[in-house]
């Protein structure tokens, strides 16, 4: 086969290995944010009081929540009480697609492209802050944020369970605190003031609006922080970082040395090395 | 200096030059040995040379980073160029680190190639151990330099672990952390040692200045010291060889150092050189701007220590939480896996050589190297350990683990901690199979898959192996020959 047959031969595996690469390291799936909206509200929040919006939201309710949430949002086994949830929590948990939810009740919801379109959010969003007294969707103001004080509020508080780079990690017994990448201004504000699954709430006590917002603008900046370093591998620190140094590094550099050095043996001095019928015949041999 | 040394102005520049030398030195006998020198050129002996290169550039960026790194823990307010972090306080070691990666010319590259350099170093050095290992490359008359190279190892391994937590950052600090816990895990002496080295209690005032002058110095030093004397044995006692044609427990076949083997090392230089260049330039490591400025008070998902510790972090993980309290004194959790554990591999690791000579009782000297496969029980033996520390390994990635695919951290630590009592014997018992099977095919008369054994000897004519080794016979079916190493 001429080399140069076997060099096209090898521009799929070159292709795929690459595409293959770049979603490893680099890929970090960015926020698709709609000029208009920066903060990810999505919803009218002027409509919200709206019977008819309330009353659209209750047909939507009975028809995909009441199963788990129970008639009226009073709970259910297979569902937690949401009577005063808010319009914070409904917002927070529809909007970044965590409702409906897709597993177990008793699995830890994950993040998935709505299941509702922009209208019917607001919709549901209308009739769960009309079951009760809940937390309503909050007024981010990044600008009110300070940058620095947000970095150490969160390496303070919010880096131990979704790590300093705000990739996320493990919890105990299945649990996980999620990554942050694509989570929106509103939906981070939301996060700490309802405190979803495992996450403590952030009480007006413990934390002014004004640091919540320093938070936000923190988290905000690290997912438009570029990686000056190449590849960002991730941001999960050494675990990638030794699997590249193992695999490409060494395993790259063994492999080069394989190919320049004498492989068999026991043969003798090379200059007749006379090719086997096996190689010969495999197209095995050099 | 004799009539045809005499010089004349056609002698060229380089000729002179050496005749200078020479007249002062003496060392024209001495370079013409050595360059003379004949070198066995099997693949696998570039893999220690790789470890050599890979360290030569850790040296090179790492000379480089010390132009601009300071080492005090001495509080300023950082006002670089990296503005998430202006105006937050930290440790002027942790600043010039940023200002590294931020403001210096070349610096972050540079930062980024010394510690994919470290990484590799290591990776490279236990290759090359496994080489030695598995080889016997270790047996009489070498058992010195295998006790050099572990020396070599454990220094390395400390030392890398010592600079990653020089910069001050969270995640270095988290390291250190964990170290001083381990330290005053040690029952009885633990205490005073650890607040001899750290200076008190954790983190003590002086500690990042202590681990400067051990980093770039002591250490390094050290390391240095061992590694020429690792390569002067090599020269004195000449490298070993596998079996072939022409070879003998007495002689060397192979290349001359000038020029085919000098050729072959400064390419492998070049190689690791822009192997760890390209690493550096395009994929980030240890972004610390990230990490934050050490706080003792906080701590970060996900904190792990560079690969070569991740066996120890692994053990830490999936130990039980034992202890024991006996006469006044209490034997902590961490001690087992943090402080037996690596004295006990080391110790074994380093008296290996011994171990074997008194089980095989065979304490002649070897220059001609074992197949891995013409002794099974070695190989099993390390096949084995090697399953064993590779579980430990991922136990230290087991949180990364479980966000990564999705399941419990819980149920991942019993299933580590399963592997880690049945794969060990299970992956030594196959390697012992396949040792013995790949054995029996070299071997003559193994009838059941190569009938054919009448028709080798004009395929292979003279090269063959079995002009020194009788019994030796290769594999007749081109189909099965995957992995063997041939031509």
């Amino acid at each position: 086969m001429g080399s140069r047959a076997r060099h096209l031969r090898l521009v799929p595996v070159v292709a795929a290995a690459s595409v293959a690469l770049a979603a490893l390291l680099g890929a970090r799936a960015g926020a698709v944010e709609e000029e208009h909206d920066p903060l990810g509200y999505v919803v009218d929040r002027a409509a919200l009081d709206d019977p008819a919006t309330v009353a659209e939201g209750a047909e939507l309710f009975r028809i995909g929540c009441v199963s788990c949430h129970g008639p009226g949002g009073v709970g259910s086994p297979r569902g937690p009480a949401i009577t005063d949830a808010g319009a914070a929590s409904a917002h927070f948990y529809l909007t970044s697609g965590r409702m409906p939810h897709a597993g177990a009740p008793d699995e830890q919801a994950r993040r998935k492209p709505p299941a509702y379109t922009h209208e019917e959010i607001e919709d549901l969003v209308a009739y769960v802050a009309s079951l009760g007294e809940g937390p309503e969707i909050p007024d981010v103001h990044l600008e009110e944020g300070d940058l620095q004080e947000g970095g150490d509020l969160f390496r303070g508080n919010c880096a131990a369970c979704h790590s300093a780079t705000g990739a996320g990690g493990a919890l105990s017994y299945g649990q996980h605190a999620p990554s942050l990448d694509v989570a929106t201004p509103v939906q981070i504000y939301e996060a700490m003031i309802i405190g979803p699954g495992q996450m403590p709430v952030f009480s007006p006590e413990a934390f002014s609006e004004e640091e919540l917002n320093s938070i936000v603008r923190y988290v905000e900046t690290l997912q438009g922080l570029g990686d000056p370093g190449g590849f960002s591998l991730g941001r999960i620190g050494p675990i990638p970082e030794g699997f590249v140094a193992l695999v490409i590094g060494t395993g790259g550099m063994m492999l080069t040395v394989f190919l320049i050095g004498r492989r068999r043996h026991g043969e003798a001095e090379p200059p007749s090395e006379p090719v086997r019928p096996a190689d010969a015949s495999t197209g095995a041999g050099r | 200096m004799t009539a045809a040394g005499a010089l004349t102005k056609a002698t060229p520049l380089s000729r002179r030059t050496a005749r200078w030398l020479d007249a002062r030195l003496g060392a024209a006998s001495f370079v013409r040995k050595a360059l003379d020198k004949v070198f066995p050129d099997h693949w696998s002996f570039l893999l220690g040379e790789l470890a050599l290169w890979s360290f030569v550039i850790l040296i090179a960026t790492g000379v480089y980073l010390t132009f601009f790194f300071d080492a005090s823990v001495e509080e300023i307010v950082y006002q670089g160029s990296y503005v998430p972090l202006q105006g937050v306080e930290m440790s002027r070691a942790y600043a010039s680190a940023l200002d590294l990666s931020f403001d210096v010319r070349a610096g972050l590259v540079m930062r980024q190639v010394h510690h994919w350099a470290a990484n590799v170093y290591l990776a490279t050095t236990v290759v090359h151990l496994m080489r030695i290992f598995f080889t016997g490359a270790f047996r009489r008359p070498r058992e010195l330099n295998w006790l050099l190279g572990v020396g070599m190892l454990i220094l390395s391994i400390v030392n890398g672990f010592v600079g990653y937590s020089l910069l001050d950052d969270q995640l270095s600090g988290t390291g250190l952390r964990i170290a001083y816990n381990i330290a005053i895990s040690i029952p009885v002496g633990g205490t005073w040692l650890a607040s001899l080295f750290f200076g008190g209690e954790f983190p003590g005032p002086d500690l990042i200045e202590r681990l400067y002058v051990i980093h770039i110095l002591l250490l390094p030093a050290v390391i240095i010291a061992l590694l020429g004397a690792h390569l002067a044995l090599v020269a004195r006692q000449r490298h070993t060889q596998f079996s072939g044609p022409g070879r003998t427990e007495r002689n060397v076949v192979g290349e001359r150092v000038w020029p085919t083997f000098a050729a072959k090392g400064t390419a492998a230089f070049f190689l690791t050189a822009a192997m760890l260049c390209a690493l550096g330039g395009l994929a980030q490591i240890n972004p610390i701007w990230l990490y934050g400025p050490f706080r003792p008070a906080e701590v970060s998902a996900a904190s792990q220590p560079d690969w070569y510790m991740g066996w120890l972090d692994g053990a830490l993980r999936l130990w039980p939480s034992w202890e024991i309290r006996a006469f006044g004194f209490e034997l902590p959790t961490p001690f087992y896996p943090s402080v037996l554990l690596p004295g006990v591999t080391f110790a074994l690791l380093a008296l290996w050589p011994f171990l074997e000579a008194r089980i095989t009782k065979d304490r002649r000297e070897h220059h001609l190297l074992d197949r891995p496969r013409d002794r099974p029980l070695r190989t099993a033996l390390g096949v084995a350990t090697l399953a064993f520390y590779t579980v430990l390994f991922f136990g230290g990635a087991s949180d990364v683990l479980a966000v990564t695919f999705q399941t419990s951290v819980n149920a991942l630590f019993r299933a580590f901690r399963t592997a880690l009592l049945v794969l060990p014997p299970v992956a030594g018992f196959v390697a012992y199979r396949l040792c013995r099977e790949l054995a029996r095919r070299d071997r003559p008369g193994a009838t059941d898959e190569a009938p054919a054994v009448a028709p080798a000897a004009p395929e292979d004519g003279a090269s063959h192996r079995r002009a020194i080794e009788p019994e030796d016979e290769p594999e007749r079916d081109p189909a099965s020959t995957a992995g063997v190493p041939r031509g």
